[in-house]
């Protein structure tokens, strides 16, 4: 039986404010436990919440990022439920009239086609604190830091089809929340957290199955695998005739498996009433528009930006916009070489293999673009040949200065003094009479296979610095 | 509008709300009476009333994104009934 996978994906996204959603806490990753929780965030009696302007603020420019509709008139709800890390007994969020509506955004595939896909809401809640489980004599220790981070809950339509689906729609959201400046998106962090819904379906059938719910899914990688995991778990429930349970699992990289999360969990019930401590929220116009007018260039526009301007291909122009500080290091490089073309093949094959082997971000990158571009300019006006160029490269990695600094100090300066290429040219011709014979009986054909070889013995003689352009035009009036 | 027993119960294990068996009866009761009043008010035609979150008519004042709070850790720790390296201690909770 062929089943066709229905997943919808819910991303918690932690918004990158100062302070707490409801409180002057701050939202510092990393603190000393408890040490950023204020009488608001721990619930004692009599507090009240007052909304951060930033959130909303940041909520709006993803709305508009995604050319939703924003609430005009959005409310806050109480959603009911008891856990020690959730103080009030209840979060505040929103049910009914949700800060973002409908909108949709472009995702990226690996082969570079692209699809849109729908988002059905967005709105704006408070973080939990959180739950340690270990060591504590059979007790649970509570730290209530993350308590009133503020989120952004982010709904997919249920329009994703599979695991690689769904890892470039968390890519292309990863891209354009960090475009937006609106989170950090370290997902390692927690700043980007995942729910994803996940049902069968028969092929060529419309009505959708019963859904499970993975909780908590928070990288890349385990997405794809979890998805992967319960796409097959599921098939094969239904395909020996079996029902699908609704239920909430969670997945365990270790066993790399999904498992029931809550055995005897009373069915989701959380009972929503407006907050009767926050009034609505009213957002006009003028707002909006203020706030559209200070967008960024976002990720789609940039790309097309960047074929259209630069003469880039598709793959290249992916790649290069990925990251909002990547192609803003690439445009710095092209504006001080001037070659967009090399600059672009500078920053995707040597900078950015560099950054993976040391597995570092291009915030800390070492070789800063306007000397990355010093560089290229160095090849572009043939002071260096490309092959020494990343030789320098490497040099500018381990901090050992400036493109000029370190050809001046190594003395890498290409040879293009036509007296001193001849003194070597003569000594490889010298040293090499039995091939010179050859290259002389040998027809014109294999004239140009041999030839290489003396090239080659120049190159290796003058430790790669001879011009090699030169040093054709050299051999080719010496071999007579 | 009516309520049954088994829904008072449920009601009160989502609210941790204990009611002694010999007491819900009467405590069904009790709300099917605050229920229909509710009932009363449901005959009302409210076709053209939009929905209504707080009763104030007021919109709510938004505040300027700075941490205004300091640590104040030690004297909320002194009143919680345990805590160890800067946590709050609970029952045991275990997905």
């Amino acid at each position: 039986m062929q089943w066709e996978p229905v997943i919808g994906l819910e991303v918690h996204l932690q918004l990158a404010t100062q302070s707490k959603i409801f409180s002057g806490s701050p939202t510092t990753f990393g603190a000393e436990p408890n040490t950023q929780a204020s009488a608001v965030d721990l619930a004692m009696p009599g507090m009240l919440p007052v909304l951060n302007e930033q959130a909303v603020s940041f909520a709006v420019q993803f709305g508009l990022g995604i050319g939703a509709e924003i609430g005009k008139r959005s409310i806050f709800d109480r959603k009911n439920y008891f856990y020690p890390d959730l103080p009030k007994g209840y979060q505040i969020s929103q049910f009914e009239a949700p800060i973002v509506g409908k909108g949709s955004f472009e995702i990226l595939m690996e082969d570079g086609s692209s699809r849109k896909i729908g988002i059905t809401r967005a709105h704006l809640e408070e973080d939990a604190g959180k739950s340690l489980h270990e060591d504590f004599h059979g007790q649970s220790g509570i730290d209530l830091n993350r308590a009133g981070t503020p989120l952004l809950e982010i709904v997919s339509e249920p329009e994703i089809r599979n695991a690689a689906e769904a890892v470039a729609y968390l890519k292309a959201l990863h891209s354009l929340v960090t475009y937006l400046g609106i989170s950090d998106g370290n997902m390692a962090e927690g700043s980007m957290r995942c729910d994803v819904n996940i049902s069968l379906r028969r092929v060529g059938t419309e009505e959708l199955g019963t859904r499970a719910e993975i909780k908590n899914v928070n990288s890349f990688r385990f997405v794809e695998k979890a998805i992967r995991h319960e796409i097959e778990r599921q098939a094969d429930i239904l395909d020996d005739g079996g029902r699908v349970v609704q239920e909430t699992r969670l997945y365990d990289a270790d066993r790399d498996e999904t498992r029931p999360m809550r055995s005897k969990e009373v069915a989701n019930d959380y009972r929503y009433f407006p907050e009767p401590d926050l009034l609505p929220v009213v957002i006009d116009d003028a707002y909006i528009e203020a706030i559209r007018s200070q967008l960024p260039e976002l990720p789609a526009d940039k790309r097309l930006r960047f074929t259209e301007q630069y003469g880039l291909n598709k793959y290249d122009a992916n790649v290069l916009s990925d990251s909002r500080a990547l192609a803003d290091y690439f445009e710095a490089v092209v504006a001080d070489c001037g070659d967009a073309k090399i600059a672009a093949n500078w920053v995707q094959v040597e900078l950015l293999g560099q950054l993976n082997r040391d597995e570092r971000s291009i915030e800390q990158c070492p070789v800063s673009a306007a000397d990355l571009g010093a560089l290229i300019s160095r090849i572009l006006d043939k002071s260096i040949s490309g092959k020494i160029a990343k030789q320098v490269f490497e040099a500018m990695w381990q901090g050992e200065g400036s493109a000029d600094d370190i050809i001046a100090a190594k003395g890498l300066q290409q040879v293009s003094d036509s007296g001193a290429l001849e003194v070597i040219v003569d000594e490889v011709l010298g040293a090499n009479a039995a091939q010179v014979q050859q290259y002389l009986d040998a027809d014109e054909a294999k004239r140009k296979k041999l030839v290489g070889f003396f090239v080659g013995q120049v190159m290796k003689l003058s430790k790669g610095q001879a011009n090699p352009q030169m040093v054709n035009e050299l051999l080719a009036k010496k071999l007579v | 509008m009516s309520i049954e027993q088994n829904e008072i119960t449920k009601i009160a294990e989502l609210a941790r709300i204990r009611i002694a068996g010999e007491e819900i009866g009467q405590v069904t009761e009790r709300i099917a009476e605050i229920l229909q009043m509710v009932d009363q008010l449901q005959a009302v035609d409210t076709t053209n009333v939009e929905p209504m979150a707080n009763p104030l008519d007021a919109t709510q004042q938004l505040r300027p994104d700075v941490v205004t709070e300091k640590n104040r850790r030690e004297a909320f720790q002194a009143i919680a009934p345990a805590v160890e390296n800067g946590l709050y201690l609970v029952p045991k909770v275990i997905e």
